[in-house]
């Protein structure tokens, strides 16, 4: 066995070193739990003279994502980060980071909307946004959140893109917690996210060019098709950096990933951090025979419908978890979204939704294996008797 | 809605690319009151080429010499300023 050289890093570390090795022209961001330690890295760097970047400290998000919009618009490379209550202040901005096109790359290290008040995990934050047209990434642990944002970097630029990116992990759990990071060479990282060049830049001044002018009734709907379009061209643009990623990296990522899949009966749905538990809980059920599995959408926009239903037609019975409440009265966001995906498909397992982990609230492997007690009586009895559940609130 | 562009033909994001392009949009079809000029009282003081917030005053040798109906969009601004009150805002007829 060969010896890996990894570095104890935690996920906002993790970020920080990517930024690092990205070295963009602009970051302009405003520290917030528990995104501050991308922040406060970051600056360190920068105070080092370790990057070239223009940092920017603002006075609060909304100012933060004003600045990286300007800066992209100018023709920089942008980033920034932030969290929950910073991402809802920077609100109005994000969509007009999105509806301008302008391939922003924002970690966001997930955490409860308030109120009441709460510094710690859950999705309530960019699953708020999930409609803003920006491109969501959910990542597993800090290895990944490590790559994803260089690759976000190439699909936000995607000349059949163009559109903002998330990069999203779980607050505290991820982003404070310390993992053995492989970590790539500068020297590739920079070849793979190569020249930043978009067109029309405001600072060419011999190409004079407005941004953000009104838009009425006559094109504005043009525009929202537009950005429509784009999202479905990066269903198929995505691959094609992934492709790059894997032959530059080594390394093999897809819209989703799965976990003892294939010949399941049952199986749970989730995303970022929960999937590692549920993936514990999947190998001891499958040493006392229990036919279990896990799906893991990484990208949740745009939404790889057509790779979640193969992934899933074989299973009979399946648990969508949330770590968000829509407040719908019909369940979490990614619940409504696979329900609606499988409709058109004609493939209908028996399928129920567990809100879960608010505001924080630990998930453990207990809490996965009730889930996976309740699909075996659903796929006993044929019957979801409460297709909205509240794992592990207080009854 | 005929002569405008699909969603293909337009650069994203809602840029404009084509510098001073505002010239070619028509604010004029705003217009309900339309400025006429009294010709024998206009003293070419030019108070109204410089209040016109839509640069829609002609100016020819130094003269007030009409409105540009195009982007006039009739808000009466000029007639209001006129110091011997030669312009005189009419209904548009449709
Ligand atoms: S009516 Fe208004 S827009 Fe038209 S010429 Fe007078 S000031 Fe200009
Ligand atoms: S303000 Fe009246 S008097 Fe002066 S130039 Fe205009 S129309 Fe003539």
């Amino acid at each position: 066995m060969t010896k890996k050289n990894l570095i104890p890093f935690t996920g906002d570390q993790a970020v920080a070193y990517a930024m690092k090795q990205i070295d963009p022209d602009v970051v302009a961001a405003y520290p917030i739990t528990p995104q501050t330690e991308i922040v406060m890295n970051f600056s360190n760097y920068v105070a080092n003279g370790q990057v070239s970047t223009e940092m920017i400290p603002v006075e609060s998000e909304h100012s933060a994502m004003s600045a990286c919009v300007g800066a992209a618009a100018a023709g920089a490379r942008t980033m920034t980060a932030t969290s929950a209550n910073g991402l809802a202040l920077m609100w109005e901005i994000v969509y007009i980071a999105a509806s301008t096109r302008l391939p922003i790359v924002m970690p966001v290290v997930n955490r409860a909307l308030s109120g009441p008040i709460n510094i710690h995990c859950d999705h309530s934050d960019t699953m708020g946004c999930r409609d803003s047209g920006w491109i969501h990434i959910y990542c597993e642990n800090a290895q990944e959140v490590y790559e994803n944002t260089i690759l976000a970097i190439r699909i936000a630029e995607h000349k059949k893109i163009l559109l903002p990116v998330m990069v999203c992990q779980d607050g505290f759990i991820t982003s404070h917690a310390v993992e053995g990071l492989e970590l790539f060479d500068d020297k590739k990282v920079k070849d793979f996210i190569g020249e930043y060049k978009i067109e029309n830049p405001l600072l060419d001044v011999d190409h004079p060019v407005t941004y953000g002018p009104l838009d009425l009734q006559d094109y504005y709907f043009e525009h929202k098709r537009q950005q429509g379009e784009a999202m479905k061209a990066a269903l198929t643009a995505i691959p094609e950096v992934l492709k790059k990623f894997e032959k530059t990296f080594g390394r093999k990522y897809d819209f989703i990933e799965t976990y003892k899949l294939d010949d399941a009966e049952i199986a749970i749905v989730a995303m970022s951090s929960t999937a590692g538990t549920v993936k514990f809980v999947v190998d001891e059920l499958r040493q006392k025979g229990v036919k279990a599995g896990l799906l893991r959408p990484r990208i949740f926009r745009p939404f790889p419908k057509e790779k979640l239903i193969t992934a899933l037609k074989n299973v009979k019975a399946v648990a969508v978890l949330d770590r968000s409440e829509s407040f719908s009265a019909e369940g979490g966001p990614l619940y409504t979204d696979i329900k609606a995906a499988l409709y058109d498909s004609g493939i209908r397992p028996l399928i129920s939704n567990y809100i879960y982990g608010l505001g924080g609230r630990d998930i453990f492997p207990a809490d996965i294996n009730k889930v996976y007690v309740d699909l075996q009586d659903i796929l006993k009895t044929g019957k979801v008797k409460t297709p909205l559940n509240y794992l592990g609130s207080r009854e | 809605m005929e002569n405008k562009k699909s969603w293909k033909e337009i650069p994203i994001g809602g840029k404009i690319i084509e510098a001073g392009n505002a010239a070619k949009y028509n604010t004029g079809s705003w217009r309900t009151f339309r400025p006429e000029k009294n010709d024998k009282k206009c003293i070419n003081c030019l108070f109204c080429w410089i209040y016109c917030p839509d640069s829609s005053i002609k100016v020819e040798d130094d003269k007030m010499a009409g409105f540009d109906y195009e982007h006039c969009k009739g808000c009466g601004i000029c007639a209001s300023i006129c110091p011997v009150k030669c312009i005189d805002m009419k209904k548009e007829i449709q």
